[in-house]
């Protein structure tokens, strides 16, 4: 199902992931996030810019644990455990977090 | 009910052994085999991987697939540390036969004759083979 954001329309796989990465944008990510009735606070970004950056690098999305594990070692222990992600990424924070990095679904994701 | 975060214990942990020996592209092998040591290793197992033959073409620096519109995907070799998969085994012999030594590879391996791999083949619950 196509997204619409900043006037354009993107394509999407049946789960709602970008098709091409290369489309992404930050308003793509916004308006992903207000099709689940959610708002995206620097928290959230900071999550998503991670991801990103972990693609770019590894050329995969990660794993749930291994996004905790990579985000408590950059961010602090505080950000980098289960809870935290899941409250604010409440589907499941690899799998909806990286739908809004404009990454395909990670492999082995929950 | 358990809460999503809460994680379950592992229960038994079985040596699983993935052994590559086919080049990296050309294939899916390489890339089939990858992906399933990557979601292999959420379920906390004693994974390793194995290289022998043309699969230790797999770990070969400076890859270049754009003449071959394939991804490359050689930087995903690195991110297997952070997946916890640590124990790549790669045989002397097919890097030797191949004109390559350690200093080519792209991520830190432990080389080891074919007679120790084969042992260590032998110590394993589960060998899936690329």
């Amino acid at each position: 199902m196509p997204i619409e954001a900043g006037g354009k329309m993107y394509e999407t796989d049946e789960e709602g992931y970008l098709a091409d990465l290369n489309d992404w944008n930050p308003d793509l990510a916004t308006a992903m996030a207000k099709a689940d009735g959610a708002d995206l606070d620097e928290n959230h970004w900071e999550v998503i810019n991670f991801l990103r950056e972990y693609y770019e690098e590894y050329q995969i999305a990660p794993a749930v644990r291994v996004l905790t594990k990579a985000i408590g070692k950059k961010l602090g222990p505080d950000k980098g455990n289960s809870k935290y992600l899941y409250e604010l990424f409440p589907y499941g924070p690899a799998k909806q977090a990286c739908k809004y990095a404009g990454l395909p679904k990670p492999t082995g994701c929950v | 009910m358990s809460e999503p975060w809460e994680e379950e214990g592992p229960g038994t942990i079985k040596k699983f052994m993935y052994v590559n020996r086919k080049a990296p592209y050309g294939t899916i092998y390489a890339l089939e085999s990858l992906e399933v040591v990557l979601i292999a290793a959420a379920f906390e197992q004693d994974v390793s991987m194995a290289f022998l033959d043309d699969g230790v073409y797999q770990l070969k620096k400076g890859q270049d697939t754009q003449g071959i519109g394939m991804k490359n995907f050689s930087p995903t070799y690195r991110a297997l540390e952070g997946y916890d998969v640590e124990k790549l085994y790669v045989e002397a012999e097919s890097l030797a036969e191949r004109g390559l030594s350690e200093d080519d590879l792209l991520v830190p391996v432990e080389v080891m004759g074919r007679e120790a791999l084969a042992e260590l083949m032998d110590e394993q619950d589960v060998i899936l083979s690329f």
